[in-house]
């Protein structure tokens, strides 16, 4: 990948005016990105809705992939190959196909989506993606009837990836979601941030985004996305299945056994910022609220 | 040169504070600056835990009694980077707001260990004075062992809170835990001397 020197980067007060400039043109403007999305943001309060600086988004990642500090990702990464890169969909579709990362590009035009990372730590960013919903993918190919699941696979390669040769986690990554959660139009395939290619750490050259659930719910440095049949065990829930649900949904009313889930910490606020209300669903009930109707979130946490 | 021993000490311990109070004004702290003023001062709290630990089996290692001067003031810093700890979480992280830290501090198992070890260090500041120690006399020796149920609740605090990668915690554990044995040990050389 072709590294991204910090000069190229346009300054967050540029980018933040550059959106409210396409913000007050208004909805005649909409086919630029950000309109196209009416659901985007419209859950976020207004002091939880400034972007957070791309710093703070590339230098501040748990990827354990590259080791288990919050800046090894950023230190480890950086030369790590992303190309060529190639991805199978497979399992109960009709048509499983093996995509490289340039038909993956030409095939399906990101567009800017602003949304809310929740860590299960306790913390949140808002963070301009660029991407696509992850059903355009899988429309492509076919899913069958008996595809209940979809299983997410992240690279396995030791060689560059310093933090899998030891076994804090069960290596590969997987994570997993249900066919109606993957289907959702907010779940996205992610390209980019800040307009520009996805930086290693950020899970190069494609990771997924479910702006609902905490983050470790979306994999990074995707090769094998896989429907099944079964609900499949992520990588957390078999570490400790106590502490960590195939749903982990963000909500502030089930605490992770260890900590409270009630508020979290905005990133790169000063020491004398408050924590912030944590918000069902990580602001995105209205949209996602109908997938889970009947269900209890304690239960299936 | 002993007359220099104790205000060294006392320079040196005071460093991390200044350190931490430094990089809090100069906003050097990172993206999660109250995290990290959190995780800084319980670092210095393990480190002066295993500090304060040292110093007798140093003193019966090296037989030299000068080390047993130093544990005191080495106990007092302990004590005061533990305090800093526990008044960032109260005061900066939870604006003390005491509804969620007690709730925290009943359902939280990590934050029920750290909360307990603290409150067991405050008989043991408030008697370090030579005062309390000749006025409790035998008593004071006993009450003093609480240091080591606090070495053992502090390092299983950090056990408890760490997500996955246990490497750090258990570094502090195998040393505290060596430390301790270290009593064991002699305690168990001595009776044998005796007999």
């Amino acid at each position: 990948m072709k590294k991204i020197k910090y000069s190229e980067i346009t300054p967050e007060k540029i980018y933040n005016n550059r959106r409210s400039f396409i913000k007050s043109i208004g909805f005649s403007a909409s086919s630029i990105a950000i309109t196209s999305l009416p659901f985007v943001n419209n859950a976020l309060g207004k002091e939880q809705d400034q972007l957070t600086s791309y710093k703070d988004i590339t230098t501040y990642n748990n990827y354990y992939e590259f080791g288990t500090s919050k800046g090894d990702p950023y230190k480890n990464s950086q030369n790590f190959k992303i190309k060529p890169w190639n991805i199978s969909i497979e399992g109960e579709v009709e048509k499983p196909i093996k995509l490289s990362m340039e038909e993956i590009s030409n095939s399906f035009t990101s567009e800017e989506r602003i949304y809310r990372l929740r860590c299960v730590e306790g913390w949140s960013m808002v963070i301009p993606w660029m991407g696509f919903s992850l059903s355009k993918l899988l429309s492509k190919v076919n899913p069958t009837s008996k595809a209940k699941f979809v299983a997410f696979e992240s690279v396995y390669d030791p060689e560059q990836m310093k933090g899998q040769r030891y076994p804090v986690l069960n290596w590969p990554y997987k994570e997993g979601l249900r066919i109606d959660e993957a289907m959702h139009p907010l779940t996205t395939v992610v390209t980019g941030l800040y307009n520009k290619e996805l930086p290693n750490q950020n899970g190069a050259p494609l990771r997924i985004f479910i702006p609902w659930k905490y983050g470790f719910k979306s994999a990074k440095a995707i090769v094998k996305i896989k429907l099944v049949e079964k609900m499949p065990t992520s990588s957390w829930m078999w570490a400790s299945p106590r502490e960590y649900g195939f749903y982990s949904n963000v909500n502030p009313n089930v605490d992770h056994p260890r900590w409270s889930q009630a508020t979290e910490r905005i990133i790169g606020e000063g020491i004398w910022t408050p924590r912030v209300k944590t918000l069902m669903f990580n602001g995105y009930g209205d949209e996602v609220a109908n997938l889970y109707t009947g269900m209890d979130l304690k239960k299936y946490f | 040169m002993k007359k220099y021993y104790k205000p060294s000490i006392f320079f040196f311990s005071s460093i991390p504070f200044f350190l931490i109070l430094y990089k809090t004004i100069f906003n050097k702290l990172g993206p999660e600056p109250v995290k990290e003023i959190t995780h800084l001062t319980g670092e210095w709290t393990l480190l002066f835990i295993i500090f304060t630990l040292s110093m007798s089996p140093l003193k019966k290692i090296t037989k030299l009694n000068i080390w047993i001067s130093f544990r005191r003031m080495l106990g007092l810093f302990l004590f005061f980077y533990a305090t800093l700890h526990m008044l960032t979480y109260v005061v900066i992280d939870y604006r003390l707001n005491f509804e969620s830290i007690s709730k925290d501090i009943l359902t939280k198992k990590f934050i029920f260990v750290g909360f307990a070890a603290w409150v067991l260090l405050l008989p043991l500041a408030l008697t370090s004075s030579k005062k309390a120690l000749i006025y409790l006399k035998d008593k004071w020796k006993k009450l003093h062992r609480l240091i080591y149920v606090i070495a053992i609740l502090g390092v299983t605090h950090f056990i408890w809170l760490v997500k996955k990668d246990l490497t750090e915690p258990l570094i502090y554990a195998v040393i505290i835990l060596i430390l301790l044995l270290f009593r064991f040990k002699f305690k168990r050389i001595s009776k044998i001397n005796l007999n």
